[in-house]
């Protein structure tokens, strides 16, 4: 089975590309699939745990956990990150916070890689 | 594995959205990724400006003194600084109305030796099919 690495941008309410990331991710996942996610400029949004949900916004932490729970490997960037407040005590449980070169580095071994979303 | 093209294609304007700013930053950490990577591996990027992005590389920007924020222009030099091919497509500049000597095309006043190369479409499609991976921006 390959790898499927997906740098993520979007902000976690205004569009519906966080949504179709996460569910792009279950779909590889159901087929076998290793997955990486990337999160950086405005998707660091997902990096703040304790998110409710209201049936008006989109809500991707429950979905988020169950891929970490699938193997999924995802990763916040610290700098987007910090620079929006989302601090290390707020990551949830299984996602890592690292610097861009992270993501660069996936690139290497990864079969493909998808951009989704940004402002 | 040994060494990866990646191709940075930046599409968006400056300072309207922050995608610009991510690739040159994202590409510049091409840098350091060999702490992630197995000995032997590294990533090679380009950086492209298409559409209109090429504005992101006007040159005198004026971010620092105007936003107090570090300026698109600066990434661009520092890209240079550091030897990573910064391209701008022929094509779309001309669409725009904008010439060589508007455009930032060196790095000499912090040491840098590369140049921004001035291509037509044509040699970045080559590119993009010469690289393992594509990263729009």
């Amino acid at each position: 089975m390959g790898e499927l690495t997906l740098g993520v941008f979007p902000s976690l309410v205004g569009s519906m590309s966080l949504d179709f990331a996460f569910k792009l991710a279950d779909a590889a996942i159901a087929k076998g699939h290793k997955v990486n996610m990337w999160l950086s400029g405005n998707a660091v949004m997902m990096a703040k745990k304790g998110q409710k949900a209201f049936k008006d916004y989109s809500h991707n932490e429950k979905k988020m956990m169950e891929l970490i729970g699938k193997g999924m490997e995802i990763t916040v960037c610290e700098a987007c990150a910090e620079a929006r407040g989302y601090h290390k005590e707020d990551v949830p449980a299984g996602m890592k916070r690292a610097s861009m070169d992270w993501y660069l580095a996936k690139t290497v071994k990864t079969d493909k890689l998808l951009h989704i979303g940004g402002e | 594995m040994g060494a990866v093209k990646l191709l940075f294609v930046v599409q968006r304007p400056p300072y309207k959205s922050e995608n610009p700013r991510l690739a040159l930053t994202h590409a510049i950490a091409s840098q350091t990724a060999e702490i992630y990577m197995d000995d032997g591996d590294s990533v090679v990027p380009t950086v492209v400006f298409v559409g209109d992005g090429v504005l992101n590389v006007v040159k005198n920007q004026q971010a620092m003194k105007l936003y107090g924020v570090t300026s698109t222009e600066s990434h661009i030099k520092n890209s240079l600084l550091i030897d990573m091919p910064v391209w701008v497509c022929k094509e779309d500049m001309e669409r725009l109305g904008l010439k060589e000597d508007q455009m930032i095309t060196d790095a000499e006043e912090i040491g840098g030796e590369l140049k921004t190369k001035f291509v037509s479409f044509a040699e970045i499609q080559k590119e993009m099919e010469s690289v393992k991976h594509l990263l729009f921006f």
